[in-house]
């Protein structure tokens, strides 16, 4: 599998957070790699901090110290602006709650990303069709998040996430929201997504039906990589 | 099972930015309606207190005013006989023949004028007016070209100062004195010996016939006779009852004006209201739904965000009467429409504005929470627990 | 574009609350927009007068009048073209309520100084020939239902007694700028009347219009004109029309100024609910915003979408509120003729409707906007669901 050096390197990751007076410790010199194609399950109890390390990879947060290098690129050292421009090519989003903008039909909201990208109208619809197919929504492309069910609105949030074709996927929580039959629906297309079209994905789940699914599993208790406790699959 | 004030209360604090923006709203509408109702009661005030009760004042019939009125010598001394005039300390009637005249003089500060009333007064004229006090120099010397002005021209008219001097009618007047009328339209005015002002703007006659009656009871009687002699062309009025009718037109020009405005504002305002009050409902419907469910009844949730928003309304109308309060340290000077003439009056807080102000604001505060209130109170629980 | 798609889509996604937003604005501007047409009615003499004409009266003030013999010492003054003359009559026609201007003139030469007042020439003659004719303007004859050869009686002030007059024209102005609710009759009549009756107020003029050849020349003429007077018993003022429109309005200043004060109070007032709606509702999208920042958009485009949003809204009320504006300023001259004979809703107007709006739009998108530009991504996720 790792031929190639990982696609994402972290090195002495550290992160706290202020209230007040006080300061909290939320990751603890987090070093960590990631292969291209791989699966990997972050879990923890609540507070360990595995999303925010999730948000520190896919770059919407800040880091105290240390580095992250997704596919060569130190993203620490990025400015703001910047990193909203390495976000927009480089990171697909998949939230527990779905976040797709309620005014907005399934096929405009996929096609949001790519309003940043300086494609044609015509290059857009096409790669909005094609990731419309690859999640198997095409015939609802025209109805709003209101008119779809849970499943069918996180769909339309992972083709969102994957219309750009980005580096990296990051998903929190992705099945959270979700009944069973959905959740496992989500969950194959996910694994499609990485057997098929060689995805990254790293997820932050509870679900160890989800877990299940993934390559590898890291813990993560209290802001430190438990490094002892880790499954392969 | 009543909700506890203290709910209310903290909602309020909670989205703070939108109650202040809500509140500040309702506060420069109250604002604007104290502002203008306390202008109005001012202007009132004003004249009202410049006459005496017990004063009549004789000008011409259909006058209305003693600037366009003409009382001739042999009129005014057929007045002066009237039985019922009060008898003076120094045993003569307590009568005066006046000439009231407008001029136009530039004011301090700018090169702006306005018309100003010069009186021409006679011995007991400061006797009929106790209002009157001289604050500053002394009374003109009769047949004299002295005069003396009230506070408020000295205060805004160039020459209207003691010592200073001011040219009307080709002759040069020197001003000895001031006089503070109180909060009486006199301090608007200029007074000087009658019979040299006469002759100075070649007046043959008096413009009014001033008298304190010797009981007031009579006025009745003395007022009929004057009126009903074929000789005299004239009309009798109480003096607080004339200087009254001169603010009519411009108390009620400011009311309806003042009125319709608030109204107008008064619709911003509430819709202000309303949109705050819908959206705290929809903020919290599942609170409802847990209020509900516990038990509170349909009413208190009614009364609960109609309280929120009388206080909305409460704390809008304290700050924008605090503020209009501060407004009594103003002075306006205009033209009265109806006299043609400079009038400076004050801004008059009482409690009657007060009391219309805080009712007024509560009424804003009613009419922009009580649809949404209605709203919340009809919640079905069931849907609203589902839709938190 | 399709930020304008999704400003437009979230502009009413609320539709209540949008509805009361934008009901706000148009009555805030209907407001603002009355408010300025009264100031403008009240410089509404200023306005529609000429530069070529002036006004001499009595130095000392209105009150007292002018010789007759005046008029032939200022006709013969260097610049001046022609010489006319008037005394203000302040009659009342029944009642003090239905306050109207009436005045007496010579009616030859000061008609012909005022083109912007057109009478049929057989109205004209009429009333020339007629020692108590009257003209009345269009609008107060409407007012009162009058008609030619109708006989209306004025109740005297300044000159006592009942006058009956006989309406022998109608004018109209040029114009919308001409006051159409004035009264004149013949100078002849008041003087022969006053002269009966042995008043002292003969062969005088409350004031001299006066024309002149050239507008650049008027401050010369004036001057020259109240020079000729000066130490006569009675000392003239000699101004343009429009100085001495503007000293009337001068008095009344402060009633103004309170007006134009009081027309930006309504702005503020609504400023204030159209920032709390906007607040309210950037509020609520917080987490929609941090996911386009997630996305990759950046703060302009957030600013974008807020401001975006607040301008529509402001838009469209201010739309509505200057398109009531028109008919509401119609009823608004029908009932207050008497106080205001000119109410036009001016050009001007319209353009400060418009500049108030954007005003209010950006302030009302200034604080949400900041907010939502400044707030952390992971903060704004959290406050998801």
């Amino acid at each position: 599998m790792d031929n190639a050096s990982p696609i994402v390197e972290i090195r002495n990751l550290s992160k706290s957070y202020r209230r007040g007076s006080q300061t909290l410790p939320v990751l603890i010199d987090i070093s960590l790699d990631i292969d291209k194609g791989e699966f990997l399950a972050l879990m923890g109890p609540s507070g360990s901090g595995k999303t925010t390390l999730l948000n520190l990879i896919a770059g919407i947060d800040k880091a105290d110290s240390g580095s992250i290098k997704v596919s060569g690129t130190e993203i620490t050292s990025l400015s703001e602006t910047e990193l909203a421009f390495w976000r927009a090519s480089n990171v697909g989003f998949i939230f527990q709650f779905y976040n797709l903008i309620p005014v907005l039909t399934a096929y405009e909201n996929i096609e949001l990303p790519l309003l940043l990208s300086g494609l044609t109208k015509k290059e857009r619809r096409s790669h909005v069709e094609t990731a419309l197919s690859v999640v198997n929504l095409t015939d609802r492309m025209d109805h709003r998040p209101g008119q779809l069910s849970g499943g069918q609105q996180q769909r339309v949030a992972i083709a969102r996430a994957v219309v750009t074709d980005p580096t990296i996927l990051v998903a929190d929580e992705p099945t959270g929201d979700l009944d069973r039959k959905s959740a496992e629906e989500i969950l194959d297309l996910m694994e499609r997504l990485v057997h098929e079209m060689e995805k990254t994905i790293i997820m932050v789940t509870h679900d160890p039906r989800a877990a299940k699914k993934a390559h590898k599993v890291k813990h993560l208790d209290k802001g430190i990589l438990n490094a002892h406790l880790q499954t392969d699959f | 099972m009543k909700i506890p004030l203290s709910y209310s209360l903290r909602n309020l604090w909670t989205r703070r930015l939108t109650t202040a923006l809500t509140i500040v709203g309702m506060a420069l509408v109250v604002f604007v309606f104290a502002a203008v109702l306390m202008l109005a009661e001012g202007l009132q005030k004003t004249l009202v207190e410049t006459g005496i009760y017990d004063n009549v004042v004789v000008i011409r019939k259909a006058s209305a005013t003693e600037v366009q009125s003409g009382v001739d010598r042999l009129q005014a001394s057929i007045v002066d006989t009237q039985p019922e005039i009060a008898t003076g300390a120094d045993g003569k009637p307590l009568l005066a023949k006046e000439l009231v005249v407008l001029i136009t003089l530039p004011k301090r500060g700018t090169d702006k004028s306005s018309n100003v009333v010069i009186r021409g007064i006679s011995e007991s004229s400061m006797v009929l007016r106790p209002q009157v006090n001289l604050i500053e120099g002394r009374i003109p010397k009769p047949g004299s070209s002295e005069i003396i002005a009230g506070q408020s021209i000295a205060k805004r008219f160039k020459g209207g100062g003691v010592g200073e001097t001011l040219r009307f009618a080709m002759r040069d007047w020197t001003v000895t004195g001031i006089f503070d009328a109180g909060n009486t339209g006199f301090n608007s005015e200029i007074w000087g010996d009658v019979d040299q002002l006469m002759q100075s703007f070649r007046r043959p006659a008096y413009s009014s016939v001033i008298f304190r009656l010797r009981n007031s009871s009579e006025f009745e009687q003395v007022s009929r006779r004057i009126e009903n002699n074929p000789r005299l062309t004239l009309e009798a009025k109480r003096e607080t009852k004339y200087y009254r009718d001169q603010s009519e037109m411009m108390a009620k020009f400011l009311r309806i004006l003042g009125l319709t405005l608030t109204i107008i504002f008064s619709l911003g305002a509430i819709i202000g209201a309303m949109i705050t009050m819908y959206a705290a409902v929809a903020n919290r419907i599942g609170e409802i739904g847990i209020l509900r469910a516990l038990g509170f009844r349909r009413r208190s949730i009614l009364t609960s965000f109609i309280i929120e928003s009388l206080l909305l309304g409460f704390l809008g109308g304290f700050i924008g009467l605090f503020f209009a309060a501060f407004l009594q340290l103003f002075t306006v000077s205009t033209l009265n429409f109806q006299t043609f003439s400079e009038l400076a009056f004050s801004f008059s807080l009482t409690f009657g504005i007060i009391y219309k102000a805080m009712l007024f604001a509560l009424f804003m505060g009613f009419i922009g929470g009580v649809l949404p209130a209605v709203r919340a109170s009809r919640m079905n629980i069931v849907e609203a627990l589902r839709a938190s | 574009m399709h930020i304008f798609k999704l400003i437009f889509r979230n502009a009413f996604r609320h539709k209540l609350r949008t509805f009361l937003t934008v009901l706000g604005v148009t009555i805030a501007i209907l407001a603002f927009g009355l408010l300025r047409t009264v100031i403008s009615a009240w410089y509404a003499g200023v306005e529609a007068s000429s530069a070529t004409r002036l006004v001499a009266r009595n130095a000392v003030s209105l009150v007292f009048p002018l010789p007759l013999s005046y008029k032939d010492k200022i006709r013969q003054i260097e610049g001046v073209k022609g010489v006319s003359y008037g005394t203000w009559f302040g009659g009342i026609y029944i009642d003090e309520k239905n306050f109207f201007a009436n005045y007496a003139m010579e009616p030859k030469t000061y008609l012909a100084m005022y083109p912007e007042i057109i009478i049929p020439s057989e109205q004209m003659t009429a009333f020339l020939r007629d020692r108590k004719g009257a003209v009345a303007g269009r609008k107060l004859v409407e007012r009162f239902g009058w008609k030619i050869g109708d006989i209306v009686t004025l109740k005297g002030t300044i000159f006592p007694g009942n006058w009956d007059f006989v309406i022998r024209g109608i004018y109209r102005g040029r114009d919308n700028t001409v006051d159409e609710t004035a009264f004149f009759f013949q100078w002849e009549y008041l003087n022969e009347t006053l002269k009966k009756a042995g008043r002292s107020w003969t062969d005088k003029a409350g004031w001299y219009l006066i024309e002149i050849k050239d507008p650049h020349i008027a401050a010369d003429v004036s001057q020259r004109i109240d020079k000729t007077f000066k130490n006569s018993l009675a000392e003239t003022l000699t101004e343009t029309e429009k100085a001495f429109q503007l000293s009337f309005i001068s008095m009344t200043e402060a009633i103004v100024v309170a007006i134009k004060l009081v027309s930006f109070v309504i702005i503020f007032i609504i400023m204030a609910v159209v920032a709390n709606t906007m607040a309210m509702t950037a509020r609520e999208r917080i987490g929609e915003y941090a996911v386009f920042k997630t996305l990759g958009f950046r703060g302009f485009h957030i600013g974008g979408l807020i401001f975006g949003e607040s301008i529509i809204i402001t838009m469209i009320g201010a739309v509505f509120g200057i398109m009531l504006t028109f008919p509401v300023a119609k009823i608004f001259a029908h009932e207050l003729s008497a106080f205001f004979p000119i109410f036009n809703v001016e050009t001007k107007t319209i353009y400060m409707d418009i500049a108030a709006s954007f005003v209010v739009a950006f302030v009302a998108g200034i604080f949400p906007t900041w907010r939502a530009v400044n707030i952390r991504i992971a903060d704004g996720l959290r406050r998801i669901g």
